[in-house]
């Protein structure tokens, strides 16, 4: 397939979607902003929200390109048993687990040596630690859920999948981190 | 397979990537813990950040899957050629997109934080700092996409692969540096 390389071409395809996009993002900002005071405050937090938001995305787009993957070969079968499907989750809830206690503790070091660590390290470790294993459990719920609706509707998960999937995760990265914050701050 | 072989396959195949992707978002972090004079000088600031950070990853990703698509297809040239019509009109559909993408955000944010009657700055100033950043933070990642992927595809690697973490890595952190730049710009000394 050849696609149209104009800018008028370009923008018809992409921009209805970004826009949409975008007024979910300030959904997402409204929630950060609304414990502003609280992330002024302790710096170490402030720190956590990109990468927290980013490595939400990016676990369900890896998870979602993965079944998509699988999906064009014919692999996929939406069956609990599934080996495919059984450990690709175990994977991305493992990624989490594992990755989000460093995340962290870089977090909390980032702070200190720029000067505004106010939280103990064990705090920031916890909330992030606690973040990251929700956020595994919603992003793979989501991205099963977006997948399983793509092959129901017969949409190429590629065009659809990765998209939602980043953004969404994207919000209920905020939203996690959030309830993380008033959970153990 | 059995699950344990999936799973042990996937998470090696994912962990390089997503390990250096977390790099850049604590970066990205670091700059935003940087900038908090410059949230409390510009009320709303911090609702526009995720929608200004997305919109860099959607446009920036789109493009670099573009030019990496044209690059299989044998439609682009892998050298910058600023008279190739084909990478003018991808650069410019990216720059053009970003920046209305960006304005919508700020104009979008400042109307939601005035209706529930949360304190915000200016419509104007919010417009032109997500206007700067976007133009600024633009432009480098037009540079960094071009290049990386031009430069990894002459040398064998597939721009597929590189365009993901390229932009999640390289986005944010440009995307909240020229943010930090652009209020200084338009609010002076903060």
């Amino acid at each position: 397939m050849h696609r149209e390389w104009t800018v008028a071409a370009i923008t018809r395809a992409t921009l209805p979607v970004l826009l949409a996009l975008t007024v979910v993002e300030v959904g997402s900002g409204l929630v950060l902003g609304s414990f502003e005071a609280t992330l002024l405050r302790y710096p170490s937090l402030l720190v956590l929200v990109p990468v927290t938001i980013g490595t939400a995305g990016n676990l369900g787009s890896i998870l979602a390109s993965r079944l998509s993957t699988a999906f064009h070969l014919g692999t996929l079968s939406f069956d609990p048993a599934d080996d495919d499907l059984a450990g690709n989750v175990v994977a991305t809830v493992t990624l989490a687990v594992t990755l989000f206690p460093v995340v962290g503790a870089g977090a909390w070091l980032l702070a200190a040596v720029t000067g505004g660590a106010i939280l103990s390290p064990g705090t920031v470790v916890a909330v992030a630690a606690v973040s990251g294993a929700a956020l595994a459990v919603l992003a793979v719920a989501v991205t099963l859920a977006a997948t399983y609706a793509a092959y129901r509707f017969e949409l190429d998960p590629d065009d659809v999948v990765i998209p939602v999937v980043t953004n969404v995760c994207d919000v209920l990265g905020v939203l996690v981190l959030f309830g993380a914050v008033q959970l153990l701050v | 397979m059995s699950v344990r072989r999936v799973a042990v396959d996937a998470y090696r195949e994912a962990a390089p990537a997503l390990a250096a992707s977390v790099v850049g978002g604590l970066f990205a972090g670091a700059v935003l813990g940087g900038m908090r004079a410059q949230l409390r000088a510009v009320e709303g600031l911090l609702v526009l950040v995720p929608a200004l950070l997305a919109t860099r990853g959607n446009v920036y990703g789109a493009f670099g899957a573009r030019l990496a698509t044209g690059l299989h297809q044998g439609v682009v040239e892998p050298r910058v050629d600023v008279g190739d019509r084909r990478l003018r009109a991808g650069v410019a559909a990216a720059m053009g997109n970003g920046l209305l993408a960006s304005g919508f955000a700020a104009v979008v944010a400042f109307v939601v934080l005035a209706v529930l009657g949360r304190p915000v700055a200016g419509l104007g100033t919010l417009v032109a700092v997500a206007l700067i950043a976007g133009l600024l933070s633009g432009i480098a990642l037009t540079v960094a996409v071009v290049a990386v992927v031009f430069a990894g595809y002459r040398r064998g690697h597939n721009p597929d692969t590189i365009v993901g973490p390229l932009v999640t890595t390289t986005g944010d952190v440009f995307g909240l540096a020229f943010l930090v730049l652009a209020v200084r710009v338009v609010v002076g000394g903060v």
